[in-house]
């Protein structure tokens, strides 16, 4: 039987899961996985949260992936700005997108983009280092934080603003992060929902872990806590929790505590406003009504009711949301690419897995078996004939030519060396790069072990 | 509980209540019924079967929760939100792996024969 060569466009869990799967199949199988960054793993570095090393460890599970002789990783390559669609459909036998969804979706409200306000995605990739916004630079010098959101994502960046430095620094977070918190005067966070708690798509582990913070005081506002009766004994059982760590810590606001957090349910920002820079959220009061067909079932009514709160930083965590690919179909309403069973509609020999196939929701999990269907789809989609895909060295000799900063394997594992070995210094899992220069420079040193590891640009 | 102490030194972010380091538990729904929906959404590939019904283990569990709502029997739970009358399950996920250790990824071991507590006794 001969062998096919597939490119995966996206180096996170859900181009990982689908190569293990495609590795696995009793036909042989080459894959190459692109990335536009030059290190892998997607949101498990750039998204997952530092002080989050349980759930990062995943990580080692791709790396077994990568460890497979048929699987290729070139890094710093980015589909459609250095190589394009029809390139990679021309040496290739299948392309599969697995690009998450990397814009964020938007309040829609006035002084949204007033300095101050900034979403969620971009502080979340500033702390992690990602090479796109090291540079972020949010001002932390006001007192007064508002999340925007009932997510993971916003309990992650408030977690983040309320962590004592101690906690922050033995983690992997960005180094120009843990130095702007430290010198961060963010005191008070509020979070707000537009629906009530039971509503909140926060999982109990998150909550309990924003509320067990040291010295905190946690208020809850805007909420009776009390569980609605339709929902699924499942559901139920997550609402429950939720509510009861809710109530518990509703009963444990400390009297002088140094740092605060307030949870304001039914609550959702309708302007944004300062001079020059944010100052102040008005905020309209919801009330709940059930939903319409088709919507979720509890929906937000603004009853008119509007207050105000001061707010010095605004950090909108309402969703992610898909960027299309030149030349690739794209439903701009879901933000996703069409697809039946993951093989791109009007597609040519073109596959999708993850957040861009089926939207961004869902945990590192979720892509295994979203990835798997896509991997079984594009498995049976292989002529039995021939392969038409061009040979592994001709791959990297078009790289070479197209984008010569481009990662390769040994050239990740030589940036993986380098960071893990600087944060044993300081017993840190390791300490990021930051910049692709800085990474290009680290993995050029192929072979050079016994060079003494420094950071190439100094600090 | 030393060995437990152990562990929870050496898995840093993990829950951890008197000192032992707690998952998610597969529980007695899954009796006889091993739908195995879970081993599909687990990322590290830490479900294992056994002869009745699936154990996670423990030391290899990110504590992610991907596994929980996938289960159509309701049978998995945060170790910490397990009532009172499913403890047991707590020890059986442990008791499993006596002998086998971390195997280090649940379709390379396969499906195994034996069971530990509810499942293991006779009358369960």
């Amino acid at each position: 039987m001969t062998s096919s060569r597939i490119a995966i466009i996206g180096a996170g869990p859900a181009g990982f899961y689908a190569a293990e799967h495609l590795l696995a199949s009793t036909r042989i199988v080459d894959v190459d996985m692109f990335d536009r960054v030059p290190t892998p793993w997607g949101l498990v570095r750039a998204g997952v949260a530092p002080d989050h090393p349980k759930i990062k460890s995943v990580s080692d599970q791709f790396a077994e992936i990568a460890a497979h002789p048929r699987y290729r990783f070139f890094g710093n390559v980015e589909i459609g700005r250095t190589v394009d669609r029809d390139a990679l459909l021309a040496r290739y036998d299948a392309v599969l997108y697995a690009i998450g969804a990397r814009a964020e979706r938007l309040l829609g409200i006035e002084g949204e983009d007033l300095a101050g306000s900034l979403g969620a995605s971009d502080f979340v990739a500033w702390y992690n280092g990602h090479p796109d916004l090291a540079s972020l630079e949010p001002d932390l010098s006001g007192t007064n934080a508002i999340v925007v959101g009932n997510g993971n994502v916003a309990l992650d960046v408030a977690r983040i603003l309320l962590l004592p430095q101690h906690i922050l620094e033995r983690t992997d977070m960005a180094d120009h992060a843990l130095a702007a918190l430290a010198r961060s005067t963010i005191r008070h966070v509020t979070i707000l929902g537009r629906r009530g708690a039971a509503q909140a798509a926060f999982t109990t582990s998150e909550l309990r872990e924003i509320i067990g913070i040291e010295d905190l005081s946690v208020t809850i506002q805007g909420d009776d806590l009390v569980a609605p009766a339709d929902l699924s004994p499942m559901e139920l059982r997550r609402v429950q929790r939720n509510l009861a760590v809710l109530e518990q810590a509703r009963g444990a606001a400390l009297a002088d505590s140094p740092r605060s957090l307030a949870f304001r349910f039914l609550r959702a920002p309708t302007a944004i406003r300062g001079d020059g820079r944010v100052q102040e959220v008005e905020v309209g009061v919801n009330r709940l009504e059930p939903g319409e067909p088709g919507e979720p079932s509890v929906r937000a009514v603004d009853t008119g009711i509007r207050e105000t709160l001061s707010a010095d930083l605004v950090i909108r965590a309402v969703g992610y949301r898909g960027c299309a690919l030149p030349g690739v179909p794209f439903d701009e309403t879901s933000g996703t690419i069409p697809h039946l069973a993951g093989a791109v509609l009007s597609g040519e020999r073109e596959f999708v897995a993850g957040w861009i196939k089926r939207g961004p929701s869902g945990i590192i999990g979720t892509n295994r078996a979203c990835a798997v269907e896509t991997a079984e789809t594009l498995l049976a989609s292989l002529s039995p004939s021939g392969s038409r895909a061009v040979p592994a060295r001709a791959i990297e000799d078009w790289l070479a030519g197209s984008c010569p900063d481009h990662i390769d394997d040994s050239g990740w594992s030589c940036i993986d060396r380098h960071e893990r070995s600087m944060g044993q210094a300081c017993t840190r899992p390791r300490v990021k790069l930051v910049t692709v220069q800085d990474m290009v420079a680290v993995a050029r040193r192929q072979g050079a072990a016994a060079a003494p590891y420094s950071n190439p640009t100094g600090p | 509980m030393e060995s437990s102490r152990a562990r929870s030194k050496a898995a840093p972010g993990r829950t951890v209540l008197k000192g032992v380091v707690v998952a998610y538990i597969v529980t007695g729904g899954c009796m006889d019924v091993l739908d195995r929906a879970c081993i599909k959404v687990c990322p590290v590939d830490c479900i294992y079967e056994g002869g009745r019904m699936m154990y996670v283990n423990v030391d290899e569990c990110i504590d992610c929760g991907a596994c929980e709502p996938a289960c159509p029997a309701e049978a998995i739970y945060f170790e910490e939100d397990l009532p009172e009358e499913l403890r047991a399950f707590s020890d059986a996920t442990r008791d499993f792996f006596t002998g086998l250790g971390s195997p280090g990824g649940a379709r390379k071991l396969g499906k195994q024969s034996h069971d530990a507590g509810p499942a293991a006794s006779r009358n369960a």
